[in-house]
């Protein structure tokens, strides 16, 4: 029997009812069309498909849609405001993606990372995203982008 | 030549759509009335299926239909085929899904097609199948031996092909003649690809016209509409569209035909309706072409001087189950042929088996054998180095081909294009510091700690292939390319091009070709690729063959676009046409002598399409059309160094520096290359330290998910540095070779030869990879208790 989610995604509020085993991942994808959260495995293991839940981020292919009733999630979608997030600029600019799929993903975990520590090392960079696999840039990249976000964000913070 | 974007790190048009998540991947594709597949697959590797009971399934509630391998043989489908017949292959009949026996962990047994996928997903549960489990063989060698089980009734001793090149017996003789006989056993082991899009597929069928639409996770659509139409799901060609749109990461696993780009247009044209299918991670595991696995004994005649006289390789190739689309390529014509490496080896002789086991197929991945002979080559190369105690890099040096014996043709077929080999390592020298690395490792060594340098240097043939040349080694097709220039009236550029691109970038070096090459700006240019409804066919991308075969053909149509806008700047400037000068700087044309009497090129675009003034026997229009073969392939070469430290106490590696240096060519964007050159290291060094695809004694995939097979994570890497050398190709326009590959080529073996320079000091021989901090503390445990 179908239960009723509501959340509000990327700031609009949503109401449907939803099998109860929905995951929150199929839930933003299928129901509310928004493709942008990718599925890389089925396992938690690879964070393509990792969203924000309350300003934290979570992989969304592990979270029920029902669990994440009254909450507010953020998706790749739901970022910028209209122009790019430095996140996303800093991937562009430091080519930070090849194939694109862990690409949103990646980048939530990202802005996450720099949620809990603004000035991270590279270390701490690489260490923050272990719970997120890449197959085609080998991470450089990706670190330079975080690094270099971080830097864009303390400036526009100072 | 004038080059304004060429050489230039160009920012990347497709990434604004990946950034905010636009990606147009085949499972973001809805329309209305859509069902959903799920697939039955084989829990056991080896079992006979005495019946399939759908009844159950069929009767549940929001279930459109359920498809058996027996429905798609009545229905007409043929088994998938083998596309590089080497000679006297035997070809096992692979079907859709299986009707007799399940042969792999993931054999597909029957399809359900539902309303949602979670119907699709309950229903496989209510499928009942009798299976009558059967013996599993999964050893390479072992599955050729009489008491091993017969998985195909046609493949006797489950040996689907032999294939040998060289002079034996001269080889045979110059090991005997040589001061030393280097030999390893070793196992370059399974791996499992892991692009992070799971394969997919939705099919939509006109049923009044006839005409059905698939969209599949290809590298290459073109080859996959052939395969469909001439041989397993029978639409013909013209009624059978093909769409690859953006495809998340292939690295060789998205090559290939796959059985579900058959069940689900089979589907949707049986149930009338649109389905897709998309793979779970599970299933991507159990049914993805797989990677590597070969056994190979090997041997390399060394005389004092380190001179090279000899090598003798023998392999038996595990092919999985079945032999998957370009299965017999890779460990043949990608694998023998290369032995030679950078050197000159007077006598060589690679002979290998492709066999059968209950295990996944394996085909192309990454490197796709090329990785598995420089892996032999390098490591011989550094264990002679070890005995006859002389520098990885001296004895490399004295057996190099020189700069001044280009085109080299080597006793394994190939004829090498160019390079510069001792200018490749005098640069790797400089990159890495690597008389400096010397001094410190002999300090570390001093004081106790295991500190090893892996040195490698590797040969890749890219850009697949001279078509006469592939199909004398066993093709099926040919390997051109095309490009096809549309000229729009307004001067603007539509550019469809037969390669595809999963995250190689070609919307931007393409468009840096095709501006490059007509004098306009690049955001005149479009990209257009992934749709045999547009473009007029192509052999897609694999092989590291875009930029040379791909990029070439561009080039072709962009002279011909050029000879004819100077046929009509000719005409209506009423001038000769050898005066006529192409202006690749502004674009459009002029006389020579007299910049000022010029048209531009949108003068030249529009007037070709008004056809007012044009020379009487000129068709109107701008649009020219591409096929280009390649005269040879190309030959890019790497040097590698990986500095490992690792933990006597625990046995794990610390990578603490790698430095490449590649010489892929000219360069049409450097951040591009820079990007698969890196991407590429990392994926080679998951297979020294961390990745393995393992089976059990009755064919189970142990590594069967992200939790049980390490994929290399970000904080398992250090800096990698990266220069290059650039020799360019002498035989394409554009004088570039691959740089998808080498990589990975080179990656595995530097990672693996340091760690075995590492512990080189305690006396260990060789160890397999991965090379895992428990492999490494037992080899230590078992030498310490030796002592």
């Amino acid at each position: 029997m179908d239960v009723s989610v509501s959340m509000t995604v990327n700031g609009v509020e949503h109401s449907h009812a939803v099998e109860p085993r929905t995951l929150l991942v199929h839930y933003l994808r299928d129901t509310l069309g928004l493709t942008g959260t990718n599925i890389g495995c089925d396992t938690s293991q690879c964070g393509a498909c990792t969203v924000h839940i309350d300003g934290d981020a979570a992989k969304s292919c592990t979270v029920l849609a029902v669990q994440a009733d009254g909450c507010a999630v953020t998706t790749i979608e739901g970022i910028g405001n209209g122009s790019l997030h430095p996140m996303q600029q800093a991937f562009w600019d430091e080519h930070g993606l090849q194939c694109g799929y862990c690409t949103p993903g990646m980048i939530m975990a990202s802005i996450d990372l720099l949620n809990r520590n603004a000035d991270p090392s590279r270390a701490e960079i690489r260490h923050g995203l272990e719970g997120n696999i890449c197959r085609c840039t080998g991470y450089q990249n990706i670190v330079n982008a975080v690094a270099s976000a971080a830097k864009e964000m303390a400036g526009a913070d100072a | 030549m004038s080059k304004r974007f060429i050489g230039q790190s160009v920012k990347r048009f497709e990434d604004p759509r990946f950034i905010k998540g636009q990606g147009r991947y085949v499972a973001n594709i809805d329309m209305p009335g859509m069902t959903y597949m799920a697939i039955l697959r084989s829990p056991y590797a080896h079992a006979k299926i005495n019946n399939i009971d759908t009844s159950a399934a069929e009767a549940m509630d929001g279930v459109v239909g359920v498809l058996t391998g027996q429905d798609l043989v009545d229905g007409g489908c043929g088994p998938l085929p083998c596309g590089w017949n080497v000679p006297d292959i035997k070809v096992p009949t692979r079907l859709a899904m299986t009707t007799d026996k399940a042969r792999h962990v993931g054999d597909s047994i029957a399809a359900v097609v539902a309303e949602t996928p979670y119907i699709a997903a309950d229903a496989l549960e209510a499928i009942v199948v009798d299976y009558e489990i059967l013996d599993a063989s999964v050893n390479a060698r072992n599955t050729t031996e009489d008491s091993a089980v017969q998985i195909h009734d046609d493949v006797p001793n489950n040996i689907s092909y032999t294939w040998a090149l060289g002079d034996q017996d001269g080889t045979k003789a110059a090991l005997e003649a040589a001061d030393h006989v280097i030999e390893l056993d070793l196992i370059n082991q399974r791996l499992i690809p892991n692009a992070m899009e799971p394969r997919a597929a939705v099919a939509q069928w006109d049923a009044t016209r006839g005409d059905m639409t698939l969209w599949t996770t290809s590298q290459n659509p073109h080859p996959i509409r052939l395969l469909l139409s001439a041989f397993t799901l029978g639409i013909p060609e013209h009624k059978l569209r093909v769409i690859s749109p953006d495809v998340g990461g292939g690295f060789g696993s998205k090559i290939f035909h796959y059985p579900e780009e058959i069940i689900v247009p089979f589907a949707a044209r049986a149930f009338n309706r649109p389905v897709k299918w998309v793979a779970t991670r599970s299933e991507s595991f159990m049914t993805d072409s797989q990677g590597r696995d070969h056994v190979t004994n090997c041997k390399l005649g060394v005389n004092n001087d380190g001179t090279f006289t000899s090598l003798y390789v023998s392999t038996w190739s595990d092919q999985g189950a079945y032999i998957s689309t370009f299965a017999p390529l890779i460990p043949t014509a990608f694998y023998i042929c290369l032995l030679s490496g950078l050197y000159k080896i007077p006598n060589i002789w690679g002979e290998m088996w492709g066999t059968l086991t209950n295990t996944v197929p394996v085909d192309a991945y990454r490197g796709a054998g090329r990785p598995e002979a420089s892996y032999l080559v390098e490591r011989l190369v550094n264990e002679a180095a070890r005995q006859l105690n002389m520098d990885a890099i001296e004895i490399r040096r004295k057996n190099f081909i020189a700069e001044d014996e280009f085109p080299y043709q080597t006793p394994v077929a190939l004829a090498y294009d160019s390079g510069n080999y001792s200018g490749l390592f005098d640069k790797l020298e400089s990159l890495s510091g690597y008389s400096d690395l010397k001094t410190m490792q002999a300090e570390a060594r001093a004081n106790g700690k295991l500190i090893g340098i892996g040195v490698c240097g590797c040969i890749e043939a890219s850009g697949p292939a001279p078509s006469k040349v592939a199909g004398a080694l066993g093709s099926a097709v040919g390997f051109w390319e095309s490009s096809k220039m549309r000229v729009h009236p307004s001067g603007k550029v539509s550019l469809y091009t037969g390669s595809h691109s999963h995250g190689q970038g070609h919307e931007t070096a393409f468009a840096q070709i095709v501006a490059d090459e007509l004098g306009i700006p690049m955001a005149d240019v479009e990209i257009i690729h992934g749709d045999t409804g547009e473009i007029p066919f192509g052999m897609g991308t694999y092989g590291s063959r875009s930029a040379s075969v791909g990029g070439s053909a561009i080039v072709k149509s962009a002279e011909k676009v050029r000879a004819k806008m100077m046929k009509i700047a000719a005409h209506q400037l009423e001038a000769a046409e050898e005066d006529m000068v192409f202006d690749r700087d502004e674009g459009g044309v002029y006389v020579k002598g007299s910049p000022d009497k010029r048209l531009s090129f949108f003068e030249l675009s529009l007037g070709a399409y008004t056809a007012h003034n044009l020379p009487d026997d000129m068709e109107p229009g701008m649009e020219e059309t591409s096929f280009y073969d390649p005269a040879n392939f190309t030959y890019p070469n790497s040097a590698h160094i990986a500095v490992v430290e690792i933990d006597a106490n625990t046995g794990e590696v610390d990578l603490q520096g790698y430095y490449a240096v590649d010489d892929v060519g000219n360069v049409i964007n450097p951040m591009l290359v820079e990007g698969q050159i890196v991407g590429g290291i990392a994926q080679g060094i998951g297979q020294a330290l961390y990745e393995n695809g393992v089976y059990s004694d009755d064919g189970a995939l142990l590594s069967g998910s992200f939790m049980d097979y390490a994929m290399p994570k970000a904080m398992h890497f250090p800096a990698i540095h990266v220069d290059r050398q650039e020799t360019p190709s002498p035989h394409n326009p554009l004088g570039v070779k691959g740089a998808g590959e080498m990589g990975t080529i080179a990656s595995t073996v530097a990672t693996a030869n340091a760690v075995m320079d590492a512990l080189a000091p305690l006396g260990i021989g060789h160890l397999e990879m991965p090379l895992t901090a428990s492999k490494i503390h037992s080899a230590i445990a078992a030498h310490a208790g030796q002592l």
